[in-house]
Order: C-alpha cells, then sequence, then structure tokens
C-alpha cells in the first residue's frame, strides 16, 4: 500500500515535469532552440502566486490568473528582447543567450525577494482522497496535478492539430520558408509559442510550490533541469513525448527517492538521460531528426 | 503596364553577387520562362520575389506596387504563390493538411472547400492520398502536392523552382501538361527550368540568365530555334 502512494506521488509529482517539460518541447519544436530559461520562469511565476496571495492578499484564483498572464508576457518580452535577434546565429549563441537570462532572472528575483526562502501558501483546495480505509491517501495537490496537466494536453493536442494558429505552429516547425510562403507570419507563431510554454511554465510553478512549499529564486532550476531530461526522455519536440517522459521521471525520482536513496534520486534521474541518449538518441516518441547542416 | 516588373534587382549572399541587376516583366496570362546554368540566380530571383530574400537594390513591382520589401508572409496575400524547388511539402502532415495550409490566408470556407474539390480534379492521385502522411508520396506526387498546395492561395501569378525536377520523363510531360492547364484557367505562370527545351516548348516569353545577368530573351519559339541557346541549353 506504501508503494501504491509513493507510486501516485511520483506520478503527480511527474505530472508537473510534464506541464514545464511541454514549454521545452513546444519552443524546441517550433524555435529549435533550448530555451534554458524556462525553469526560471516557473519560479517567477511562484513569486507572482506569493506576491499576490500573501502580500495583496488576492484570492488564489485571481493570484493564479496574474501569475500566468506575468508569466505569458514574460516569456514573450524574453523572445523578443533576448533570442529574436539571433534568429540567424549559431545555435551555441543562442544556447548561451539563454543561460544568461536564465541567471538574470535568478538574480533579479534575489534582489527583489532577497535569499530568505518564502513559505508557499497552497493554491489547492481539493480534499484529500482516502483509499482502502485510509492506508492509501491521496493529497489534494497530488490530485490538482495530475487532473491538471491531463487537461493541458488535452487542451494543447486540440489547439495544435484543430486550428489554424496550431496548424502555423506544426507548418513552422516543419519549414519556416515553406511556412512563410503559405502565408504565415513566422516571427508572432514563434511568439505565440513562448506565450503558451511560459503560461504553462506558471501553472507548473504554482502546482510545484503547492506540493513543495519553499519558494527561493533557485525554485525553478532543478524541475526546469530535471523536465528538459523528460522533453528528451519522451523525444524532444513530441507533445505525447513530454507528458510520458515527464511521468516516468518524476516516477523514477520517486520510487528512487523511497526505495533506493534520497541522496541518489537525482542521480538515477541524470543516469537515465543518459542510458536514453546512448540506446534511443531520438527519445521514446521522438520522430528522426533531419536537421540541416 | 505589366503584371510583375523586376528593375534592375541585385542581391547578394554575402559578398557575392548573386544577382547582378536584372531586369523582367511578366504580363497578364503569360507564361514565362527563365532558363540559365546552375547557379545562374534563377531561384534566387524567385527567393526575391515572394520575399525569402531581400534585394540588395533595384525594385519588385506588382500591379503598379512596390513589394521589393514586402516580407515573405504578406506576399502570398497579394497573388503570387510560390512552388519552391524540392517542393518543401510539410511531411509529417497528412496530403489534405498540405492543401489546407495552402489556403493559410484565405477566411472563405465554402470558397476554400470547393477550391479542395478543384485541386484533386486536377491532381486526381492527391485525393486518392488524401489522408496520407506527404512525406510518404512519390516525388511526382509531391511536386504535384506543391502545386496544388500553391494553387489554394488563389494566386494570380505562380512562380514555380524547376517543377521537373528529379522526375522520370512521363511525370516531366504530366507536370508541364498540367501547368499548361493552370495557364488556361487564367493564372499567370513564371517558371525555371533547367529543362530548356520543356521550358521553351510552353512558354510565351523566355529569358536566359548567365551568372546573374539576363543575357538574352525574346518569344520562347525564337529562342528555341536560336544557336547559341540550342548550343548551350538544348544539347544540339
Amino acid at each position: 500500500m506504501a508503494f501504491l502512494e509513493t507510486l501516485i506521488n511520483g506520478i503527480s509529482l511527474g505530472s508537473i515535469y510534464a506541464v514545464i517539460a511541454l514549454g521545452y518541447t513546444l519552443v524546441y519544436g517550433i524555435a529549435k532552440m533550448l530555451n534554458f530559461a524556462h525553469g526560471d520562469v516557473i519560479m517567477v511565476g511562484g513569486y507572482a502566486v506569493f506576491t499576490a496571495m500573501v502580500t495583496w492578499n488576492w484570492s488564489p484564483w485571481l493570484a493564479m490568473l496574474f501569475a500566468i498572464v506575468v508569466c505569458t508576457l514574460l516569456g514573450i518580452t524574453i523572445e523578443k528582447v533576448a533570442y529574436k535577434p539571433l534568429r540567424k546565429a549559431s545555435s551555441l549563441s543562442v544556447l548561451i543567450t539563454a543561460i544568461g537570462v536564465s541567471y538574470f532572472l535568478q538574480n533579479m528575483a534575489l534582489l527583489i525577494f532577497k535569499e530568505k526562502p518564502k513559505v508557499f501558501t497552497s493554491v489547492v483546495n481539493i480534499p484529500k482522497i482516502s483509499l482502502f480505509d485510509g492506508k492509501v491517501v491521496i493529497k489534494g495537490e497530488t490530485t490538482a496535478a495530475i487532473i491538471t496537466s491531463v487537461v493541458i494536453v488535452v487542451a494543447l493536442s486540440i489547439f495544435i492539430n484543430h486550428t489554424q494558429k496550431g496548424r502555423a505552429m506544426l507548418a513552422v516547425s516543419e519549414d519556416k520558408d515553406a511556412a512563410q510562403l503559405m502565408g504565415i507570419n513566422v516571427n508572432s507563431t514563434i511568439s505565440l509559442t513562448f506565450a503558451i510554454g511560459s503560461g504553462l511554465a506558471a501553472v507548473a510553478g504554482m502546482l510545484l510550490c503547492s506540493s513543495y512549499p519553499t519558494l527561493t529564486n533557485t525554485t525553478g532550476a532543478m524541475p526546469g533541469i530535471k523536465a528538459f531530461v523528460a522533453a528528451v526522455f519522451g523525444g524532444i519536440g513530441s507533445i505525447p513525448g513530454a507528458m510520458i517522459g515527464g511521468i516516468l521521471i518524476g516516477v523514477i525520482e520517486i520510487l528512487g527517492r523511497a526505495y533506493i536513496s534520497p541522496q541518489l534520486a537525482d542521480a538515477i534521474v541524470f543516469a537515465v538521460l543518459i542510458l536514453v541518449l546512448m540506446i534511443k538518441p531520438t527519445g521514446i516518441l521522438g520522430k528522426k531528426i533531419n536537421e540541416k547542416v | 503596364m505589366a503584371m510583375l516588373e523586376i528593375k534592375d534587382l541585385c542581391v547578394n549572399y554575402g559578398v557575392i553577387k548573386a544577382l547582378k541587376g536584372i531586369t523582367f516583366e511578366v504580363n497578364e496570362g503569360e507564361v514565362i520562362a527563365l532558363i540559365g546554368a546552375n547557379g545562374a540566380g534563377k531561384t534566387t530571383t524567385l527567393h526575391t520575389i515572394t520575399g525569402l530574400l531581400n534585394a540588395r537594390s533595384g525594385s519588385i513591382v506588382l500591379d503598379g506596387k512596390d513589394i521589393t520589401k514586402t516580407p515573405a508572409h504578406k506576399i502570398v496575400k497579394m497573388g503570387i504563390a510560390h512552388v519552391p524547388e524540392g517542393r518543401r511539402i510539410f511531411q509529417n502532415l497528412t496530403v489534405l493538411d498540405n492543401i489546407r495550409l495552402g489556403a493559410f490566408t484565405r477566411k472563405d470556407k465554402d470558397g476554400i472547400a470547393q477550391d479542395v474539390e478543384k485541386v484533386y480534379k486536377l491532381f486526381p492521385r492527391l485525393e486518392e492520398r488524401k489522408n496520407q502522411v506527404a512525406g510518404t508520396l512519390s516525388g511526382g506526387e509531391q511536386q504535384m502536392l506543391a502545386m496544388g498546395r500553391a494553387l489554394m492561395s488563389k494566386p494570380r501569378i505562380v512562380v514555380m523552382d524547376e517543377p521537373s525536377m528529379g522526375l522520370s520523363p512521363i511525370l516531366v510531360s504530366e507536370i508541364f501538361d498540367i501547368i499548361q492547364s493552370i495557364r488556361q484557367q487564367g493564372t499567370t505562370v513564371l517558371l525555371v527550368e533547367q529543362n530548356a527545351k520543356k521550358a521553351l516548348s510552353i512558354a510565351d516569353r523566355a529569358y536566359v540568365l548567365e551568372t546573374g545577368k539576363i543575357v538574352l530573351s525574346g518569344k520562347a519559339s525564337d529562342l528555341i530555334n536560336d544557336e547559341s541557346v540550342k548550343k548551350a541549353y538544348l544539347g544540339e
């Protein structure tokens, strides 16, 4: 029974990773870059909710909405200011810039919110579920994370496959020039992708801080990297891949922590990444990559 | 006034001069062929017209309106569709999705549905394979898809870049028949081809490009009998 509870906790953490991984995978698929500042947008989302709820006394719903707006605008701004001028630069320059943006966000947060960790108040208001006469207890936060990520994946899939803007994203991800010849504005499509990815990061930030309620300026860094592992694990560029990769990484981490060693849990996650890259470099659902040189 | 006027167009790739001031025009209803060897600047010309490349100097005028600096995604709506070299279809999407993307700038749902049927009539094989992933089509079918996709924007001018490249002789003839029927439906065609003989046989007029310059122009029926053209491009 303890195993079942651990497994469900793993799925829940994995769902949060999945939501973050979706942002990585969308941006990679369309802008062909790894946005290493993505994890720090999660942290900004956390602080936005914290500020709205604790400092300004807003209701959780309003605070969540505020965080999504803040992160969406932040994502669009980061893309415009930092990445757009590098559209034709080498991928190494873009990568270094992304790391720079990451440190910038972390240090801005340090400047504004100081180094003392903030204690986050959960935004989730779902009662816990008791199963098997209370032998298995599922917290509201756990349920919320799982439900939210499922809803997000379904909504995102519908958006991408059945709307005009979504089709534009698919076209841009395959061939930017051909997409332009169809009349698709590549810049605004990339901007939209960053907006969606960053909005999702805000949601992930709330879920993460509700489950693990200490908030510092580096809160987003580790989950960001693990979600990146999840995205690669599932096949970077693939939406269902991000979902599967996220959940698997969450489960591996929590089971590793419970049954192998709490200290080694993170190492196990990264060992999985190395193994995947050795056996199937394109990830579980990854397509063969035809990168043009 | 010509429908499309290219004046003194210069394009550079870094320090390399790809186009050194070319001037030509396309009138409504014509089929114009641009012929020339590899690297003469044919593809560069088409890419600059549809906005994928920027001109260094010179102008491109469509219906009296300067479109030299108009970005690629706005050109389609102005009436120029581009069938790119190497087809450039969306390999992971279905045939029907590709065709629909061609109508991206249009909002008239009924009109789009009617035009999908028109494309199917012109290319019956695309209808048979409409739910297939485009990457699984044969080269000839991919070329048909690229042409059908371009027609979905209801262009007044279609620019086509090497539509016969890599196709078997039977398919080449089929593609050229289709180009003629596109023209008969009232669409102007600007055609870039290495297969000069075929291109000259369906074109009204033609321009010969050599290392970024137009060296010869005239009626296609005259050029096809021109000694220098015969020697250099027709292999006779």
